[in-house]
């Protein structure tokens, strides 16, 4: 059954149509991939479905609640969780603070005005686990806006991952990444697959191809076709409108 | 990591220099001093407030002495239906701060940077000519007070000393409460919207509630400092709200150093000290004033904290 369910999503800028009348049914348990030029919508799709966006008409469903016109904040807590294209930090925080706030905010209230929060063994223990998940829990107690480009990247993941979603919409997680990092993040992805529903945006097609159970592609704000990464790479359509020559080896 | 321990040891000698103070004024027999002194510990109190705010919540408020007016007036206005209790007078000011502080936080946080210093500045003016036109508590002019608050009924703190004592307790009570607000889960929310707005709402919080709930706290503590100031002088007048005075509370933390709460109460201390020696010196020390601001901003970042963190 389907997790997320986006119809008719509608949203223009001026004159242009960035979303336009958009479809997309995401199921429980499955990486959806959306693939797409520069340009076709992909990280507005995201922002629309994290609510940092409004949207100009349709309707997003997630585990069958209506979730327009809800702040982010609390389709976070719904379980909707997202990652930033651009990495979005604390940079004067640690990396063990950075995901510790974020454990924070899915357990209990932060309206506690006195006792110390940097002894609750309970935030510390979920954030540390997340940074050892994604491969930089050695570097806990290092000041986030220090940590490498990279290691920023990792520090992204961690943060949305201690938010505990049953949704996770990753926008560009492998951007600026190479190398082990790189490596490290799609290997986390894959172990994500069986514990939640990931919604992915990545220009990485080799990444794309390997991970996704299903695939979007999307060109000019609409879905021109969903499909297994098979279909998608056979699809005349796509490959007319996007992938061209270079998936043939892919 | 370092800061800590070095701020508790600074906050030691700080808070040990001000207990002892009585002590040294008698033994040089200046009464003075001690007067000097409540005034310096009600704006450590004020400016230990407006840090909070503005230091890990990223919320410059150009209107805080609308705080030490509300404080103050609630000196006079209670002391006159012949409520006289100092515990009644501070609780009379943070309801009147708190109701202040809901109402016009609550607009302000719609905006950000700029505006909101506009904004802030906008309704503390609004509340000073509310007060320049209460004629009934002498209007521009204010009005004298024929006595200090009691403690539990007993007029103690006509002792000069004793209302040093006090402002003193005060301070210090509030100096550790609010360490402990910046150390705790709502402190972290608080200064991670600071950092990053956004961030913080994609990870399920929406930072205007916390935002305004410490511009709460700010304005109440700071309406404490205006009960201890009107106890102080034994005056109130729409004066204490001037706009003058919100500046002065802003250049007490920056001159302190923004953001460690200590810098707050030493910013007051050393800038309230300034201005009673280099007005000795000359009636232009605004000038000599102004220089030292420039040189200890222009050197460090951090103000006067920074000059003593950089020695340890």
């Amino acid at each position: 059954m389907s997790l997320l369910d986006v119809r008719n999503l509608r949203k223009s800028y001026g004159a242009l149509k960035v979303t336009d009348d958009l479809n997309l049914s995401v199921d429980e348990g499955e990486l959806h991939a959306i693939i797409g030029p520069n340009g076709a919508g992909k990280s507005t799709l995201i922002a629309q479905l994290s609510g940092q966006a409004g949207s100009d008409g349709g309707s997003v469903r997630f585990d069958g609640t209506d979730m327009m016109g809800m702040p982010m904040h609390k389709r976070v807590r719904a379980g909707m969780s997202r990652s930033f294209q651009i990495t979005s930090i604390l940079p004067g925080f640690t990396a063990l603070e950075n995901v510790a706030v974020a454990a924070q905010a899915g357990q209990g209230s932060s309206f506690r005005f006195l006792a110390p929060v940097a002894d609750e063994a309970a935030l510390n223990d979920a954030a540390l686990a997340a940074l050892a998940r994604v491969g930089i829990d050695d570097r806990a107690f290092v000041k986030a806006g220090s940590l490498s480009h990279g290691e920023k990247r990792q520090l992204e993941l961690a943060i949305a991952l201690a938010t505990r979603p049953r949704l996770l919409l990753l926008d560009e997680p492998l951007a600026g990444t190479s190398g082990a990092e790189a490596d490290r993040l799609v290997e986390v992805m894959r172990s994500l697959k069986s514990e939640l529903t990931l919604v992915l945006i990545e220009h990485d097609m080799d990444a794309v191809f390997s991970l996704a159970d299903r695939i979007s592609v999307l060109v000019y704000g609409r879905i021109i076709a969903t499909g297994s990464p098979d279909q998608i790479r056979s699809d005349p359509k796509v490959r007319a409108a996007y992938l061209g020559e270079e998936t043939e080896d892919a | 990591m370092r800061l800590i321990p070095t701020r508790a040891w600074a906050a030691t000698l700080l808070f040990a220099a001000f207990a002892a103070l009585p002590l040294i004024a008698a033994a040089l027999d200046d009464a003075y001093l001690v007067v000097i002194a409540t005034r310096i510990l009600a704006y450590a109190i004020a400016a230990l407030a407006l840090d909070l705010i503005l230091g890990y919540g990223g919320m410059v408020s150009f209107g805080h002495a609308a705080y030490l007016g509300i404080g103050a007036y609630s000196v006079a206005i209670l002391s006159r239906a012949g409520i006289t209790d100092l515990s009644l007078h501070i609780l009379g000011a943070i309801a009147g701060a708190a109701i202040f502080a809901v109402i016009t936080g609550a607009i302000s946080l719609r905006t950000k940077g700029i505006y909101f210093i506009m904004i802030t500045l906008a309704f503390a003016q609004m509340a000073y000519f509310f007060f320049v036109s209460l004629s009934a508590y002498g209007g521009d002019d204010g009005v004298t007070l024929s006595t200090r608050s009691t403690l539990f009924g007993q007029p103690v703190l006509e002792d000069d000393t004793a209302l040093y004592y006090t402002a003193f307790a005060i301070l210090l009570g509030l100096y550790l409460t609010a360490v402990a607000v910046t150390r705790s889960r709502f402190g972290r929310v608080l200064t991670g919207a600071r950092e990053n707005p956004v961030r913080m709402q994609a990870i399920g919080f929406s930072p205007f509630r916390y935002q305004l709930t410490a511009f709460v706290i700010s304005g109440c503590m700071t309406s404490i400092a205006g009960v201890m100031l009107a106890n102080q002088a034994s005056f109130v007048s729409p004066a204490y709200m001037d706009w003058h005075r919100s500046g002065e509370l802003v250049v007490m933390v920056v001159f302190g150093g923004i953001g460690n709460l200590l810098g707050a109460v030493a910013g007051a201390t050393i800038a309230l000290l300034l201005e009673e020696w280099l007005a000795v010196l000359t009636e232009h020390w605004p000038l000599l004033f102004g220089l030292i601001l420039v040189l200890v901003v222009l050197y460090s970042r951090d103000g006067l904290t920074g000059f003593f963190r950089r020695r340890l």
